[in-house]
C-alpha cells in the first residue's frame, strides 16, 4: 500500500470516468446542438473580427440586395447595410443578454426558493407572495415602465431580463428542496453535522439541477423573444445597435419585398433555442449517474 | 461506577395525527416516559413491534427529534438544540445508521466521497490524510477499494449498508445508534453485517443502541436489552437473562417466538389481538387487552418500571420483586 496505489482512486479516476461518459456516443441532434451553440459563442466572442462591414456602414447604391450577392452574402437592408455583419453583431448582443439574464434569473430564483425551503414561515410566505406578484404582473408592462423611466442600457436590460422567470425557479426550487429535505439523503447529511449551506449546495442542488436545467432551456428562448418584443417596441436595444429581435422587428416591414432581412435572424433564433433544448435535455440525462 | 455516555430521563414525544381532512387532531404518544442510559462501549438493544416507538426513541437520543418532555444528556451535559452549531459539532461523536441505505446515500456522489464527508464537515484530518482514512474505513467494513468510485445504485444492498456504516464510523464516534440496520437486507447478508457491526463495536469500544424488531439479531449483538411496547419500556435486563427467563408477559411471548437451532418451537405463546393503536391507548397497562394474566388492577393503573432483581427492571403489576424471588 503506497501512495501510488491510492492515487488512481481519487481525482484521476473520477475525472477519467466523467470524460469517458461524455465521450460515449452522442446522438446526431445533440451533436448538432453542441456544434451550433459553440459556433454561436465563437461568433459572439469574435464578432469584431468576423464582421465584413461595420454595422452602420451604409451603401445606398446597393439597397435591398438579395442574398447570394458576392459583396453581401446575406444581402442588404433598406439602408444598404450588410445583413451578415448586422447578424453577427446581433448574435453577440442577444447572447449576452439571454445568457446573462437566464443565469441571473436562475440564480436569484433558486436562491430565493432555497431560502423559502430552509426557513419556511415568514420567509416562505414572503417569497411565495413575491412570486405570485411577479407571475400576476404582465412582465412586459413592468419592463416598459422601468425602461421608460431609466432609459435603456445594456446592463439595465440584462438585469431586467434577469427578473424574467425567476418566480418559476423559485417555486420549483422551493418545492423540490422541501421534498428533498424530507428524503433520507439530506437528513442523513444533516445528521452528519453538515451546515445548511453544505446540505443545500452540495447535495440538494445537484439532485434537483436537472429540473432547473430544463427550466432554463425554457426561459432562454423566452428571454430572446422578450428582448425582441422590447426592441420592437423601441425600448430594448437601441438602433443603430442591433439585436436579433431588433432585426426581426425592423425587417418585418420588408417581409414581402425583402424577406431575408427578417429570416436570417429568425433562423438564428430558432436554431439557437432548439439547440439549447436538445443539449439541455441531453445534459440532464448525462448528469444523472442513475441513468446510463 | 463510571458516568453513562448517554442518559435519557422520562422522554416524551407526541405526534399530532389528524384523521381525514376535517378530522379531530388526536395526539399520539410515540414515546411516553422512557428512561434509559448507555455506558461507554456498551450495546443496548431496543426491541418491540412496529409502532412501539423504537425509532423515535433512537432519534430522540441523538437529538434529531426534540424531546417534548424529559431530557437527554450526553456525558452529563444536556443535548444542544437541533440545528445549533453545538449540536452539529456533537455529530462527530454520535452517529446514526439507517434502515434504508439507498435512501440515506446521495445517489449523485460516489461512495468514497460520501464516506469521507464527516471528515470534511468536521475538518478532522488534513486533506491529504482523508483519502487514506476513507480507504481504511472501506477496508474495515469490507468494501473493496475498486468500489470507491461506485455510485450507490451500483452497489448491492449489503454493500450500501456497509458504506453507510463506514460513513457513520468516519469521525470515530462514541455512540452509534443503529435503527433497524439489517431489516432491509437479505437474511444471508444480515448475519455478515451484524457480525461486522459487532466486531467494529468491540474493537473500537463504541457504545451502540441497536434498534430492531428481530430478536435473534438483538440477542446476538446486545449486552442489555430493553423491550418496548407502545412507547413504554416494559422490561429491561441483560441480553442473556431476558431471553432465558423473561418476566413480563409480553417479553415471554416475544422470547417464545425465537427459534433455537435443533429444537422444535415448543410452548410458543401466541398473543391474541392486534397491537393497539397508539392514538387510542388502552387505560391502565397498555398491554392488558392482550395479556394472558391481566387482572383488574391492570385495567385501571399503569404499572411503573421497577427493579425486581439486580440489573433487571419490569413494568408489570403481576411481576414484583416478591414474585421473582418465588420463581427463582
Amino acid at each position: 500500500m503506497t501512495a501510488l496505489d491510492i492515487a488512481p482512486i481519487g481525482e484521476r479516476g473520477f475525472l477519467a470516468r466523467r470524460v469517458n461518459r461524455l465521450r460515449r456516443a452522442v446522438p446526431f441532434s445533440v451533436g448538432f446542438g453542441i456544434f451550433w451553440l459553440a459556433a454561436m459563442v465563437f461568433v459572439a466572442a469574435f464578432a469584431d473580427w468576423l464582421r465584413p462591414y461595420g454595422i452602420t456602414a451604409m451603401d445606398l447604391s446597393s439597397r435591398l440586395v438579395g442574398p447570394g450577392d458576392p459583396q453581401h452574402l446575406l444581402g442588404t437592408d433598406e439602408l444598404g447595410r450588410d445583413v451578415l455583419s448586422r447578424l453577427i453583431q446581433s448574435i453577440r448582443i442577444s447572447l449576452v443578454i439571454a445568457f446573462g439574464a437566464t443565469i441571473l434569473s436562475g440564480m436569484v430564483g433558486t436562491a430565493l426558493g432555497f431560502a423559502a425551503a430552509k426557513f419556511r414561515g415568514v420567509v416562505e410566505h414572503l417569497v411565495l407572495a413575491l412570486a405570485d406578484f411577479q407571475a400576476a404582473l404582465p412582465f412586459l408592462i413592468m419592463a416598459l415602465a422601468v425602461l421608460a423611466f431609466f432609459g435603456s442600457s445594456m446592463w439595465l436590460l440584462i438585469c431586467l431580463m434577469g427578473f424574467y422567470g425567476w418566480e418559476r425557479y423559485a417555486r420549483i426550487a422551493r418545492g423540490l428542496a422541501i421534498s428533498a429535505s424530507a428524503q433520507g439523503y439530506s437528513s442523513a447529511v444533516v445528521q452528519l453535522g453538515a451546515k445548511p449551506s453544505r446540505v443545500y449546495l452540495k447535495h440538494i442542488l445537484p439532485n434537483i439541477a436537472s429540473t432547473l436545467i430544463v427550466s432554463m432551456t425554457l426561459t432562454f428562448p423566452e428571454i430572446i423573444l422578450m428582448e425582441s418584443s422590447l426592441s420592437f417596441l423601441g425600448l430594448g436595444v437601441q438602433p443603430p445597435e442591433s439585436s436579433l429581435g431588433n432585426m426581426v422587428g425592423f425587417g418585418r416591414e420588408y417581409l414581402t419585398t425583402a424577406p431575408w432581412i427578417m429570416l436570417a435572424p429568425a433562423v438564428v433564433i430558432m436554431l439557437t433555442t432548439l439547440s439549447i433544448s436538445l443539449v439541455g435535455d441531453w445534459l440532464r440525462d448525462k448528469l444523472d449517474p442513475t441513468i446510463r | 461506577m463510571t458516568q453513562p455516555l448517554i442518559k435519557a430521563t422520562n422522554l416524551v414525544r407526541t405526534y399530532a395525527v389528524r384523521r381525514g381532512l376535517f378530522g379531530k387532531i388526536t395526539p399520539v404518544r410515540a414515546v411516553d416516559g422512557v428512561s434509559l442510559s448507555v455506558m461507554p462501549g456498551e450495546t443496548l438493544g431496543i426491541v418491540g413491534e412496529s409502532g412501539s416507538g423504537k425509532s423515535t426513541l433512537g432519534r430522540m437520543l441523538l437529538g434529531i427529534d426534540p424531546a417534548q418532555g424529559g431530557s437527554v444528556s450526553f456525558e452529563g451535559s444536556a443535548m444542544p438544540r437541533l440545528g445549533t452549531a453545538e449540536w452539529r459539532a456533537l455529530r462527530a461523536r454520535m452517529q446514526l445508521v439507517y434502515q434504508d441505505p439507498l435512501a440515506a446515500l446521495d445517489k449523485r456522489l460516489p461512495i468514497s466521497v460520501q464516506i469521507g464527508e464527516p471528515l470534511e464537515i468536521h475538518r478532522l484530518l488534513p486533506k491529504n490524510e482523508r483519502r487514506a482514512r476513507v480507504e481504511e474505513l472501506m477496508a474495515a467494513v469490507g468494501l473493496r477499494r475498486d468500489q470507491a468510485e461506485r455510485f450507490p445504485h451500483e452497489l448491492s444492498g449489503g454493500q450500501r449498508q456497509r458504506a453507510v456504516i463506514a460513513r457513520a464510523l468516519a469521525s470515530r464516534p462514541d455512540l452509534l445508534v443503529c435503527d433497524e440496520p439489517v431489516a432491509a437486507l437479505d437474511v444471508s447478508i444480515q448475519a455478515q453485517v451484524v457480525n461486522m457491526l459487532r466486531d467494529l463495536q468491540e474493537s473500537q469500544r463504541i457504545a451502540m443502541v441497536f434498534i430492531s424488531h428481530d430478536l435473534k439479531v438483538v440477542r446476538n449483538v446486545a449486552d442489555r436489552v430493553a423491550v418496548m411496547y407502545l412507547g413504554h419500556i416494559v422490561e429491561e435486563a441483560s441480553s442473556d437473562v431476558i431471553f432465558a427467563s423473561p418476566r413480563h408477559p409480553y417479553t415471554k411471548a416475544l422470547a417464545s417466538s425465537v427459534p433455537v437451532p435443533g429444537k422444535k418451537l415448543e410452548g410458543r405463546l401466541i398473543l391474541q389481538g392486534e397491537p393497539p393503536n397508539p392514538a387510542d391507548r388502552p387505560s391502565g397497562c397498555p398491554f392488558h387487552p392482550r395479556c394472558p394474566i391481566a387482572a383488574d388492577i391492570c385495567r385501571t393503573a399503569r404499572p411503573a418500571l421497577q427493579t425486581v432483581a439486580p440489573q433487571r427492571n419490569v413494568a408489570c403489576h403481576m411481576v414484583t420483586p416478591h414474585t421473582v424471588a418465588i420463581a427463582a
